[in-house]
Protein backbone atom coordinates (compact mmCIF):
# COMPACT_ATOMS: atom_id res chain seq x y z
CA UNK A 1 0.00 0.00 0.00
CA UNK A 2 1.27 3.71 -0.75
CA UNK A 3 0.13 6.13 1.68
CA UNK A 4 1.12 9.23 2.46
CA UNK A 5 3.56 8.67 5.15
CA UNK A 6 5.39 5.87 2.51
CA UNK A 7 5.28 8.39 -0.80
CA UNK A 8 7.03 11.12 1.89
CA UNK A 9 10.38 9.29 1.88
CA UNK A 10 10.54 8.10 -2.08
CA UNK A 11 12.85 9.79 -4.17
CA UNK A 12 13.31 9.67 -8.30
CA UNK A 13 16.47 7.92 -8.26
CA UNK A 14 17.44 7.97 -12.45
CA UNK A 15 21.11 7.87 -13.14
CA UNK A 16 21.76 12.11 -12.88
CA UNK A 17 18.29 12.56 -11.55
CA UNK A 18 19.92 14.39 -8.17
CA UNK A 19 18.28 17.99 -7.51
CA UNK A 20 14.47 18.61 -7.40
CA UNK A 21 13.88 14.82 -7.51
CA UNK A 22 11.79 14.88 -4.49
CA UNK A 23 8.70 15.20 -3.92
CA UNK A 24 7.35 13.07 -6.60
CA UNK A 25 4.17 14.37 -7.99
CA UNK A 26 1.09 12.47 -7.01
CA UNK A 27 -1.33 12.05 -10.52
CA UNK A 28 -4.43 10.47 -11.78
CA UNK A 29 -5.06 8.19 -8.56
CA UNK A 30 -7.27 5.91 -7.25
CA UNK A 31 -8.02 6.75 -3.07
CA UNK A 32 -9.43 4.22 -0.72
CA UNK A 33 -9.53 5.14 2.93
CA UNK A 34 -8.97 2.29 5.49
CA UNK A 35 -8.84 2.92 9.31
CA UNK A 36 -5.47 2.46 10.95
CA UNK A 37 -4.76 2.01 15.00
CA UNK A 38 -3.90 5.46 16.10
CA UNK A 39 -0.42 5.79 18.14
CA UNK A 40 0.51 8.92 19.46
CA UNK A 41 3.82 8.34 20.36
CA UNK A 42 4.47 6.81 16.95
CA UNK A 43 3.30 10.10 15.39
CA UNK A 44 5.19 12.38 17.70
CA UNK A 45 8.39 10.28 16.73
CA UNK A 46 8.41 10.51 13.05
CA UNK A 47 6.91 14.00 13.13
CA UNK A 48 11.46 14.85 12.68
CA UNK A 49 11.82 12.88 9.90
CA UNK A 50 8.82 14.55 8.17
CA UNK A 51 9.31 16.68 4.75
CA UNK A 52 6.20 19.08 5.82
CA UNK A 53 6.55 20.88 2.92
CA UNK A 54 6.12 17.65 0.55
CA UNK A 55 3.49 16.32 2.80
CA UNK A 56 1.08 19.24 2.84
CA UNK A 57 1.60 19.38 -1.42
CA UNK A 58 0.80 15.43 -1.67
CA UNK A 59 -1.73 15.71 0.15
CA UNK A 60 -3.51 18.30 -1.52
CA UNK A 61 -2.92 16.51 -4.58
CA UNK A 62 -4.99 13.43 -3.48
CA UNK A 63 -7.86 15.96 -2.51
CA UNK A 64 -6.83 16.71 1.15
CA UNK A 65 -6.15 20.42 2.29
CA UNK A 66 -6.75 19.37 6.06
CA UNK A 67 -3.40 19.98 7.33
CA UNK A 68 -1.42 23.68 8.18
CA UNK A 69 1.49 24.91 5.70
CA UNK A 70 3.71 24.36 8.93
CA UNK A 71 3.91 21.84 11.33
CA UNK A 72 1.95 23.55 14.70
CA UNK A 73 4.23 24.49 17.72
CA UNK A 74 1.89 22.75 19.99
CA UNK A 75 0.83 19.04 19.03
CA UNK A 76 -2.52 18.91 20.32
CA UNK A 77 -4.85 16.40 19.82
CA UNK A 78 -6.41 17.45 17.13
CA UNK A 79 -3.68 17.78 14.74
CA UNK A 80 -2.66 14.68 15.69
CA UNK A 81 -5.75 12.95 14.91
CA UNK A 82 -5.50 14.88 11.73
CA UNK A 83 -1.72 14.29 11.07
CA UNK A 84 -2.56 10.50 11.52
CA UNK A 85 -5.68 9.94 9.08
CA UNK A 86 -3.30 12.04 6.40
CA UNK A 87 -0.20 9.84 6.54
CA UNK A 88 -1.73 6.47 7.65
CA UNK A 89 -5.17 5.96 5.91
CA UNK A 90 -5.07 7.13 2.89
CA UNK A 91 -4.30 4.87 0.55
CA UNK A 92 -3.00 5.12 -3.17
CA UNK A 93 -4.34 2.37 -4.49
CA UNK A 94 -3.86 3.24 -8.50
CA UNK A 95 -1.83 6.10 -10.03
CA UNK A 96 1.50 7.50 -10.81
CA UNK A 97 4.51 9.38 -9.08
CA UNK A 98 6.47 11.53 -11.27
CA UNK A 99 9.51 13.30 -10.95
CA UNK A 100 9.24 17.11 -11.00
CA UNK A 101 12.83 16.93 -12.24
CA UNK A 102 13.52 14.41 -15.02
CA UNK A 103 9.75 13.50 -15.52
CA UNK A 104 10.09 9.59 -15.45
CA UNK A 105 7.22 7.61 -13.92
CA UNK A 106 6.78 5.36 -11.59
CA UNK A 107 3.53 3.38 -11.85
CA UNK A 108 1.24 2.31 -8.44
CA UNK A 109 -0.35 -0.82 -9.32
CA UNK A 110 -2.74 -2.43 -6.57
CA UNK A 111 -1.44 -0.26 -4.14
CA UNK A 112 3.11 -1.27 -4.89
CA UNK A 113 4.79 1.52 -6.32
CA UNK A 114 7.20 0.17 -8.97
CA UNK A 115 10.36 2.14 -8.09
CA UNK A 116 12.75 -0.28 -10.39
CA UNK A 117 14.75 1.48 -12.80
CA UNK A 118 15.95 0.22 -16.35
CA UNK A 119 19.64 -1.00 -16.67
CA UNK A 120 20.53 2.42 -18.58
CA UNK A 121 18.53 4.75 -15.98
CA UNK A 122 20.58 3.18 -12.96
CA UNK A 123 23.08 5.58 -11.68
CA UNK B 1 7.26 -17.03 22.25
CA UNK B 2 6.38 -14.95 19.55
CA UNK B 3 4.77 -17.05 16.96
CA UNK B 4 6.59 -17.44 13.26
CA UNK B 5 3.93 -15.76 10.58
CA UNK B 6 0.54 -16.96 9.73
CA UNK B 7 1.53 -17.98 5.78
CA UNK B 8 -1.42 -19.91 4.82
CA UNK B 9 -2.62 -17.47 2.33
CA UNK B 10 0.14 -18.63 0.00
CA UNK B 11 0.39 -21.40 -2.08
CA UNK B 12 2.81 -23.77 -4.14
CA UNK B 13 1.98 -21.12 -7.11
CA UNK B 14 3.43 -18.20 -5.09
CA UNK B 15 6.35 -20.61 -4.29
CA UNK B 16 6.83 -20.69 -8.16
CA UNK B 17 8.31 -17.47 -7.78
CA UNK B 18 9.16 -16.53 -4.41
CA UNK B 19 11.07 -17.57 -1.79
CA UNK B 20 9.95 -19.99 1.00
CA UNK B 21 10.85 -19.45 4.29
CA UNK B 22 14.04 -21.57 5.25
CA UNK B 23 16.38 -22.15 7.50
CA UNK B 24 17.88 -19.27 6.58
CA UNK B 25 14.73 -17.43 7.38
CA UNK B 26 14.30 -18.98 10.47
CA UNK B 27 17.66 -18.24 11.70
CA UNK B 28 16.79 -14.83 11.75
CA UNK B 29 13.72 -14.74 13.19
CA UNK B 30 15.32 -16.43 15.64
CA UNK B 31 17.97 -13.63 15.94
CA UNK B 32 15.51 -10.96 16.34
CA UNK B 33 13.69 -12.93 19.24
CA UNK B 34 16.47 -13.34 21.17
CA UNK B 35 16.69 -9.17 20.63
CA UNK B 36 13.36 -8.51 21.06
CA UNK B 37 13.74 -6.60 24.44
CA UNK B 38 16.60 -4.40 23.47
CA UNK B 39 15.00 -3.78 19.84
CA UNK B 40 11.76 -2.34 21.71
CA UNK B 41 13.84 -0.45 24.25
CA UNK B 42 15.56 1.66 21.17
CA UNK B 43 11.57 2.99 20.10
CA UNK B 44 12.19 1.84 16.51
CA UNK B 45 10.27 4.41 14.07
CA UNK B 46 11.73 3.45 10.34
CA UNK B 47 12.70 -0.71 9.71
CA UNK B 48 13.27 -1.44 6.21
CA UNK B 49 13.89 -5.03 5.25
CA UNK B 50 15.56 -5.01 1.65
CA UNK B 51 14.61 -8.20 -0.15
CA UNK B 52 11.26 -9.14 2.03
CA UNK B 53 10.02 -12.08 -0.15
CA UNK B 54 7.33 -13.61 1.33
CA UNK B 55 7.12 -11.05 3.99
CA UNK B 56 7.72 -13.53 6.85
CA UNK B 57 9.97 -11.88 8.61
CA UNK B 58 9.19 -8.09 8.55
CA UNK B 59 5.68 -9.69 9.41
CA UNK B 60 7.15 -11.13 12.25
CA UNK B 61 9.31 -7.86 13.47
CA UNK B 62 5.99 -5.87 13.33
CA UNK B 63 4.64 -8.66 16.14
CA UNK B 64 7.49 -7.82 18.26
CA UNK B 65 7.55 -4.31 18.05
CA UNK B 66 3.50 -3.76 17.31
CA UNK B 67 2.40 -2.87 14.11
CA UNK B 68 1.56 0.89 15.31
CA UNK B 69 4.48 1.71 16.74
CA UNK B 70 6.71 2.07 13.67
CA UNK B 71 6.83 2.04 9.60
CA UNK B 72 7.40 -1.21 7.82
CA UNK B 73 9.09 -0.62 4.41
CA UNK B 74 9.99 -3.98 2.61
CA UNK B 75 11.48 -3.98 -0.69
CA UNK B 76 12.10 -6.53 -3.18
CA UNK B 77 13.18 -6.72 -7.25
CA UNK B 78 10.62 -9.50 -8.01
CA UNK B 79 7.27 -7.76 -8.12
CA UNK B 80 5.57 -11.17 -7.42
CA UNK B 81 7.02 -10.92 -4.06
CA UNK B 82 6.26 -7.22 -3.00
CA UNK B 83 2.67 -9.37 -3.48
CA UNK B 84 3.01 -11.84 -1.23
CA UNK B 85 4.62 -9.49 1.36
CA UNK B 86 1.46 -6.94 1.08
CA UNK B 87 -0.60 -10.20 2.01
CA UNK B 88 1.21 -11.62 4.28
CA UNK B 89 0.83 -8.15 6.41
CA UNK B 90 -2.77 -8.43 5.94
CA UNK B 91 -3.28 -11.72 7.05
CA UNK B 92 -0.61 -11.18 10.38
CA UNK B 93 -2.63 -7.81 11.00
CA UNK B 94 0.78 -6.20 10.45
CA UNK B 95 1.02 -2.84 8.16
CA UNK B 96 3.94 -3.82 5.83
CA UNK B 97 4.82 -1.41 3.12
CA UNK B 98 6.10 -3.14 -0.23
CA UNK B 99 8.55 -0.82 -2.58
CA UNK B 100 8.99 -3.28 -5.71
CA UNK B 101 12.78 -1.93 -5.99
CA UNK B 102 16.34 -2.37 -5.66
CA UNK B 103 17.86 -2.72 -2.13
CA UNK B 104 16.82 0.99 -0.57
CA UNK B 105 17.23 3.04 -3.67
CA UNK B 106 14.36 5.08 -3.63
CA UNK B 107 14.83 5.83 -0.01
CA UNK B 108 18.40 6.83 0.25
CA UNK B 109 17.77 10.28 -0.06
CA UNK B 110 15.21 10.72 2.42
CA UNK B 111 16.42 8.30 4.59
CA UNK B 112 19.66 9.23 5.65
CA UNK B 113 20.52 8.54 9.26
CA UNK B 114 16.93 7.32 9.48
CA UNK B 115 16.81 3.64 9.13
CA UNK B 116 16.20 1.97 13.20
CA UNK B 117 16.57 -1.66 11.90
CA UNK B 118 17.72 -2.55 9.04
CA UNK B 119 17.00 -6.33 7.86
CA UNK B 120 18.36 -8.74 4.63
CA UNK B 121 18.66 -12.07 4.09
CA UNK B 122 20.21 -11.27 0.57
CA UNK B 123 21.04 -14.28 -1.95
CA UNK B 124 24.06 -15.39 -0.58
CA UNK B 125 24.92 -18.65 -2.48
CA UNK B 126 27.93 -18.75 -4.63
CA UNK B 127 27.41 -18.92 -8.21
CA UNK B 128 28.67 -17.79 -11.48
CA UNK B 129 28.74 -13.95 -11.96
CA UNK B 130 26.61 -14.36 -15.36
CA UNK B 131 23.84 -16.48 -13.13
CA UNK B 132 23.77 -13.53 -10.33
CA UNK B 133 23.63 -10.89 -13.03
CA UNK B 134 20.67 -12.80 -14.74
CA UNK B 135 19.41 -13.62 -11.91
CA UNK B 136 19.05 -10.04 -10.59
CA UNK B 137 17.76 -8.93 -14.59
CA UNK B 138 15.00 -11.92 -14.34
CA UNK B 139 13.73 -11.14 -10.77
CA UNK B 140 12.17 -14.36 -10.40
CA UNK B 141 13.32 -17.00 -8.15
CA UNK B 142 16.99 -17.37 -9.04
CA UNK B 143 17.46 -14.18 -7.52
CA UNK B 144 16.43 -14.88 -4.67
CA UNK B 145 19.72 -17.06 -4.08
CA UNK B 146 22.16 -16.15 -6.63
CA UNK B 147 25.30 -14.19 -5.15
CA UNK B 148 28.03 -14.43 -7.61
CA UNK B 149 31.74 -15.54 -6.93
CA UNK B 150 31.54 -14.97 -3.70
CA UNK B 151 27.93 -14.93 -2.89
CA UNK B 152 28.61 -10.80 -1.94
CA UNK B 153 27.37 -9.60 -5.77
CA UNK B 154 23.90 -8.12 -4.26
CA UNK B 155 25.23 -8.36 -0.08
CA UNK B 156 28.20 -5.81 -0.93
CA UNK B 157 26.57 -2.66 -2.68
CA UNK B 158 24.17 -2.63 0.47
CA UNK B 159 27.11 -2.65 2.52
CA UNK B 160 28.18 0.50 0.89
CA UNK B 161 24.62 1.96 1.97
CA UNK B 162 24.68 1.00 5.59
CA UNK B 163 26.56 3.46 7.00
CA UNK B 164 24.31 6.10 5.33
CA UNK B 165 20.99 4.56 6.24
CA UNK B 166 21.70 3.57 9.76
CA UNK B 167 20.04 5.82 12.50
CA UNK B 168 22.39 7.01 15.53
CA UNK B 169 20.68 4.03 16.81
CA UNK B 170 20.02 2.09 14.19
CA UNK B 171 20.40 -2.07 14.46
CA UNK B 172 21.20 -3.75 10.84
CA UNK B 173 21.14 -7.73 10.32
CA UNK B 174 22.40 -9.58 7.77
CA UNK B 175 22.34 -13.46 6.83
CA UNK B 176 25.76 -14.39 5.55
CA UNK B 177 27.15 -18.11 5.15
CA UNK B 178 30.53 -19.53 5.58
CA UNK B 179 31.71 -18.62 1.95
CA UNK B 180 31.09 -14.98 2.09
CA UNK B 181 33.70 -14.63 4.50
CA UNK B 182 32.37 -13.29 8.06
CA UNK B 183 35.47 -12.16 8.94
CA UNK B 184 36.18 -9.81 5.96
CA UNK B 185 32.67 -8.70 6.01
CA UNK B 186 33.31 -7.26 9.92
CA UNK B 187 36.72 -5.94 9.12
CA UNK B 188 35.66 -3.74 6.11
CA UNK B 189 32.43 -2.60 7.98
CA UNK B 190 34.58 -1.22 10.75
CA UNK B 191 37.42 0.17 8.72
CA UNK B 192 35.39 1.80 6.01
CA UNK B 193 32.27 2.91 7.28
CA UNK B 194 33.03 2.53 11.36
CA UNK B 195 30.30 0.15 12.13
CA UNK B 196 30.75 -2.48 14.88
CA UNK B 197 29.43 -5.78 14.47
CA UNK B 198 28.69 -8.90 16.11
CA UNK B 199 27.69 -12.76 14.91
CA UNK B 200 24.45 -12.80 16.96
CA UNK B 201 23.45 -16.47 15.63
CA UNK B 202 25.36 -19.09 13.71
CA UNK B 203 23.79 -22.59 12.74
CA UNK B 204 24.40 -25.77 10.52
CA UNK B 205 21.59 -26.78 8.17
CA UNK B 206 22.15 -29.17 5.97
CA UNK B 207 24.92 -28.02 3.64
CA UNK B 208 24.73 -24.54 4.73
CA UNK B 209 27.10 -22.09 7.83
CA UNK B 210 24.35 -20.15 8.51
CA UNK B 211 25.45 -16.49 10.37
CA UNK B 212 23.08 -13.37 11.81
CA UNK B 213 25.86 -10.73 12.13
CA UNK B 214 24.54 -7.79 13.92
CA UNK B 215 25.86 -4.00 12.83
CA UNK B 216 25.57 -0.41 14.89
CA UNK B 217 27.46 2.30 14.84
C1 LIG C 1 16.99 -15.36 0.46
S1 LIG C 1 15.54 -14.50 -0.10
C2 LIG C 1 14.90 -13.91 1.47
C3 LIG C 1 13.40 -13.67 1.47
C4 LIG C 1 12.82 -13.37 2.85
N1 LIG C 1 13.35 -12.13 3.39
C5 LIG C 1 13.12 -14.50 3.80
O1 LIG C 1 13.98 -14.32 4.68
O2 LIG C 1 12.51 -15.56 3.67
C6 LIG C 1 16.24 -13.02 -0.85
C7 LIG C 1 15.22 -12.01 -1.36
O3 LIG C 1 15.93 -10.86 -1.85
C8 LIG C 1 15.34 -10.42 -3.05
N2 LIG C 1 16.36 -9.66 -3.79
C9 LIG C 1 17.39 -10.14 -4.54
N3 LIG C 1 18.11 -9.13 -5.04
C10 LIG C 1 17.53 -7.98 -4.60
C11 LIG C 1 17.82 -6.60 -4.79
N4 LIG C 1 18.83 -6.19 -5.56
N5 LIG C 1 16.99 -5.70 -4.20
C12 LIG C 1 15.94 -6.10 -3.43
N6 LIG C 1 15.63 -7.39 -3.22
C13 LIG C 1 16.41 -8.32 -3.80
C14 LIG C 1 14.86 -11.69 -3.72
O4 LIG C 1 13.86 -11.42 -4.68
C15 LIG C 1 14.35 -12.48 -2.51
O5 LIG C 1 13.01 -12.19 -2.24
ZN1 LIG D 1 14.10 12.18 -11.83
Amino acid sequence: MVRLITHNLLACHVKGCTSNNFPLKLQDVQIALREAEFNEDFLRGFIPRLEWGALVQAAREVGDDSLPAEVPEMLDDEFLKQLHHVLLEIHIDEGSMVCPNCKHVYPISSGIPNMLLAEHEIG
Amino acid sequence: MIPTPDLSHLTRADYDHVYEPAEDTFVLLDALEEDAQSLRTIQPRICLEIGSGSGCVSAFLGAILGSSSALYLCTDINSRATRCTFLTGQQNKVSLNPINASLAQPLVKRLANSVDILLFNPPYVPTYEEEAIDAQHGADLSGSWAGGSDGMRVTDILLGQVGNLLSPKGHFYLVAVKQNNIPEIQRLMQSEHGLRSQIVLQRRAGREHLFVLKFTR
